[in-house]
């Protein structure tokens, strides 16, 4: 990618979920010159898995459409998919940076008419779905990807499953023989946006996530709502495809917890909260939501979707945290075990479905940063004099919900532009 | 009321979260419970209890005391340890536990006739004897702990077992007479005797 032209009056993002675009876009908004890599096929981060936003309940789509445009719109960015940081050396104002992008085997001639994806047979688990269902060896990652142009897999490369993709694509788009590539550039300032990703849910042993079909994360909940999504925007439960309408939701799974993560994850109070909501919107009176909880910490201004939330009479909330989840072998319900602590009673209770309220950690682990930057006991990174010019936004610097990780990148950009300012100053 | 309670009583007064912090083992890690309720929900005895861990580490806080230490729920626990693998906070609720029961009986408040409480002060009066325990009588004195015919009874039904255990050499009847015990049974008794000596001296400090 010899077009590249950076400088050390250029910005690097890393990461392109919502808070990665943000911090590029505004800073690209104010002149500056950007550079933006995502590691995936197409930008929009884990907000585009999720079906609606809270506190609104809009569908993530207009809020990813609006930036995908200013995107478009901006020739300040220059956007870079599949491609990660490698290497990276210097101090503030003068970073080398070595980027690695992986190939995608489609050229931008693409138009995502999908005659590819129809020509190839192979199957693999599909990422944004989190392994809930299948896509092609040559596919959209989603709907809303952007870029809108196709990927071809990796292991599909040499079988004859590449050829067909090659002879079926109308518009000669597919480049079998594309390769990795590596690129050196310059830049001023980094900002870090990464985000985060969910606790493996394997981990909480009691909770037979890893045994139990029924038993689901928070997640993989919202890509049941996806009329797009496996399910076809059904709440089914995985063992036997019933409708779920008797839903529990276990809160804090694998946060505020020593043997797990010790932090508060933030959102996932919120994220229950909202995804009762979803119960209400499938079965109106029909459904039922239990929430367990040890405390719901739905504070300030977002107070008012709680309270709201309480007032449903389809909506029990149960002050417990849950001690373990056995199978009713016959039924496949999960039945879980443990003391209401508003009486100490012990329960026993069986529900069609369980959503474990999974905590959020950072998607990349501390010492797998290319240089050394200060993280915090949680591993996420600290706003810190020892970065130089290295900057956190969104998720990789805590556990946020959207409007919070958004704010950040923001502050992370204006950063990013006070260290860029004094490079083209000194340079005069 | 035993003279250590009193003691205890007026030294403390209204605080008895602070009296289990300096005097129960592994007390001061009471406060640190977050009433989440998963060590309550993890006890396999849960149902049996008056007071599941959770639930005695809130009437610590609240200072109910009385019912606290005359409570049988501690002498409940099996040392199964689920509430320690799952407690969030990583809380060592079995300790606790047997240090609750353990400051409970010094003060002289522990339920008479809780079986568990009986059992430990046997198993250790037969333990301290030869710094070994001699099965058969430990056996025989459970079986008469709540009187002679009952005694019989128990000790018919469990037959079977005893004669089992001496077929595999696990019980001697030969232990009836003396028994075995450690080699060094000197060192067993000075150990013994610092270690009461360190535990007067605690309790003479609050009778004076
Ligand atoms: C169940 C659930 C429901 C939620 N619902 C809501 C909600 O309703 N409302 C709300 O406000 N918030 C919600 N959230 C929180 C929301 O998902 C986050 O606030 C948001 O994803 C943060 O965006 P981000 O850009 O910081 O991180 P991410 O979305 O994680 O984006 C990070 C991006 O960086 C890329 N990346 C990662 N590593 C690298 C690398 N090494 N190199 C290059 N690129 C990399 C990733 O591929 C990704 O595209 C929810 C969270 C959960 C768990
Ligand atoms: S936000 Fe709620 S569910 Fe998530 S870790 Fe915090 S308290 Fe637990
Ligand atoms: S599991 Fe730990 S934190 Fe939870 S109630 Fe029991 S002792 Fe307290």
């Amino acid at each position: 990618m010899a077009d590249i032209i950076a400088t050390n009056e250029t910005i690097l993002v890393v990461g392109g979920g919502i808070s990665g675009m943000t911090a590029a876009l505004e800073a690209a908004e104010c002149g500056k010159q950007v550079i933006l890599i995502e590691k995936g096929p197409s930008v929009g981060g884990r907000v585009s898995q999720l079906y609606k936003y809270f506190p609104k309940l809009c569908h993530p789509t207009c809020g990813q459409e609006i930036n995908q445009r200013r995107i478009k719109a901006n020739k300040n960015v220059r956007l870079l998919t599949m491609t990660e940081v490698a290497e990276v050396s210097g101090e503030a104002g003068n970073y080398s940076v070595t980027l690695k992008t992986a190939p995608r085997y489609v050229t931008e001639n693409c138009t995502a008419c999908g005659d590819c994806g129809e020509a190839v047979e192979a199957e693999f688990d599909s990422e944004h779905n989190y392994g809930l269902g299948k896509r092609k060896g040559a596919y959209l990652p989603h709907q809303m990807a952007y870029p809108q142009r196709y990927v071809l897999d990796p292991s599909i490369i040499g079988t004859p499953d590449a050829t067909k993709a090659k002879e079926a694509c109308k518009y000669d788009a597919i480049d079998l023989d594309m390769q990795e590539e590596t690129t050196s550039i310059t830049v001023g300032a980094i900002i870090w946006a990464t985000g985060w990703r969910p606790y493996d849910a394997n981990k909480i042993q009691p909770y037979g996530y890893d045994r139990f079909a029924n038993v689901i994360t928070s997640v993989e909940f919202e890509r049941l709502m996806d009329p797009h999504g496996p399910t076809g925007g059904k709440l089914l439960r995985p063992s036997d495809g019933k409708e779920a309408k008797d839903i529990a939701f276990i809160q804090c799974a694998g946060s505020r917890d020593r043997n797990y993560l010790k932090h508060c994850s933030r959102i996932c109070c919120m994220a229950s909260l909202k995804q009762t909501t979803y119960v209400r919107e499938k079965y109106a009176d029909d459904g039922k939501a239990t929430i367990y909880y040890i405390d719901i910490r739905a504070i300030d201004r977002i107070d008012d979707f709680y309270q709201n939330v309480k007032a449903d009479e389809n909506v029990s909330f149960i002050k417990s945290k849950v001690a373990k989840i056995e199978e009713d072998k016959a039924s496949g319900n999960p039945v879980l075990h443990g003391v209401n602590t508003e009486g100490y009673e012990r329960y026993a209770n069986p529900h069609d479905l369980v959503v474990l309220a999974v905590g959020m950690e950072p998607s990349v682990a501390s010492e797998d940063f290319p240089i050394k930057v200060t993280v915090n006991d949680n591993g996420f990174i600290e706003q810190d004099e020892a970065n130089g010019a290295i900057f956190a936004a969104g998720c990789a610097s805590d556990a946020l919900d959207v409007n919070r990780a958004v704010q950040s990148a923001t502050a992370s950009a204006l950063r990013a532009i006070q260290v860029v300012n004094k490079v083209a100053g000194m340079e005069g | 009321m035993s003279n250590m309670n009193q003691a205890m009583v007026e030294k403390y007064r209204n605080d008895f979260l602070k009296e289990v912090k300096a005097n129960v083992e592994e007390g001061d890690w009471v406060q640190m419970c977050m009433q989440c309720g998963v060590c309550s929900g993890s006890c396999p005895f849960g149902p049996y209890w008056d007071h599941p861990p959770q639930e005695l580490f809130m009437m610590i806080r609240a200072g109910k005391r009385e019912e606290v230490l005359s409570s049988n729920s501690m002498w409940m626990c099996t040392s199964c340890y689920n509430c320690i693998a799952r407690c969030p906070r990583e809380l060592p609720i079995t300790h606790i536990m047997h240090g609750l029961a353990h400051y409970a009986d010094r003060l002289g408040l522990a339920p008479k006739e809780q079986p568990t409480r009986k059992f430990a002060n046997r198993f250790w009066d037969n333990l301290v004897k030869k710094g070994r325990v001699n099965e058969l009588k430990l056996g025989v004195s459970l079986y008469f702990m709540n009187g002679f015919i009952e005694g019989i009874k128990t000790a018919m039904a469990a037959a079977p077992l005893g004669m089992g255990m001496m077929k595999a050499k696990r019980l001697s009847p030969m232990e009836y007479f003396g028994g075995h015990g450690v080699k060094d049974s000197k060192g067993l008794d000075a150990i013994l005797k610092k270690a009461r000596q360190i535990e007067d001296e605690k309790i003479a400090k609050y009778n004076s």
